[in-house]
């Protein structure tokens, strides 16, 4: 899995890219961390999730995981354009009722 | 019917090859796109629990056996590790052993929402078979009524 980031005004822009496993999340979770650290004058972080192929619920775990580290900075967490796959799991496990879909 | 049957060690990369083994053996049914991904996100759950629970800190085999049926494609996964004590509780929602790890809880209600049917049976220190199935087409023969 890859991950590319990039800031534009008080917004923190994390772009996802993969398949999101117990395998592959664990090299990310790192660097993500490392980039909310450095970015912790932002308002909020966006993880966009277009290039995310599958994901099972390791994903829930790791971004409840960023919601909380989010949170201690007073920053807000919103996900972007989840393919099918991604949705239900993600609406399922009712991760929108804390991190919002952004829609467009 | 078809049939296929894998044995491999409880590896975290091996989450991925056994899902994508599975769509591969699916493929004739002719899933759709949306039950393809079902059908891996409930074995990529199944094997991960192998993996992260049953086989904890150890290495072990997993076995992963599919039968078709018509339309309907059967999952069997089992392993050989520590069991799981009280199943119900594993079953419930969000409910995590290992709750210090940014586990969801929720690779049971995965299987048991995207699958047609589920169960899991374990004896402690023996092991964990997850046995789950799904009918192809399913949805869009009820679109259609």
């Amino acid at each position: 899995m890859k991950l590319r980031s990039c800031r534009q005004g008080d917004a923190l822009y994390l772009f996802l890219e993969g398949e999101i496993d117990e395998h592959s999340v664990s090299g990310v979770r790192a660097q993500c961390d490392r980039l909310i650290d450095a970015n912790a004058g932002a308002k909020c972080a966006v993880f966009n999730l277009a290039g995310v192929k599958f994901m099972d619920s390791t994903g829930i775990g790791f971004l409840i995981g960023r919601f909380k580290k989010l949170q201690k900075y007073g920053m807000g967490m919103y996900l972007e354009n989840p393919n099918a796959g991604a949705d239900r799991v993600l609406t399922l496990s009712g991760v929108y009722t804390l991190i919002p879909k952004l829609q467009g | 019917m078809n049939q296929m049957q894998l044995t491999f060690l409880s590896r975290s990369e091996n989450e991925e090859f056994a899902r994508n083994a599975v769509a591969a053996f699916a493929l004739p049914l002719n899933p759709t796109l949306d039950e393809l991904s079902d059908v891996k996100t409930a074995v990529s759950e199944a094997v991960t629990n192998c993996i992260v629970h049953a086989y904890r800190g150890t290495e072990g085999w997993i076995t992963l056996s599919c039968r078709t049926e018509g339309s309907r494609l059967h999952i069997i996964v089992s392993d050989s590790g520590r069991g799981i004590e009280d199943v119900e509780q594993a079953l419930a929602p969000f409910f995590t052993t290992l709750s210090d790890e940014e586990r969801s809880g929720m690779g049971f209600t995965i299987m048991q929402a995207f699958m047609t049917d589920f169960s899991v049976s374990s004896r402690p220190g023996e092991g964990t078979t997850v046995s789950m199935s799904k009918v192809f087409g399913a949805k869009a023969e009820a679109d259609a009524q």
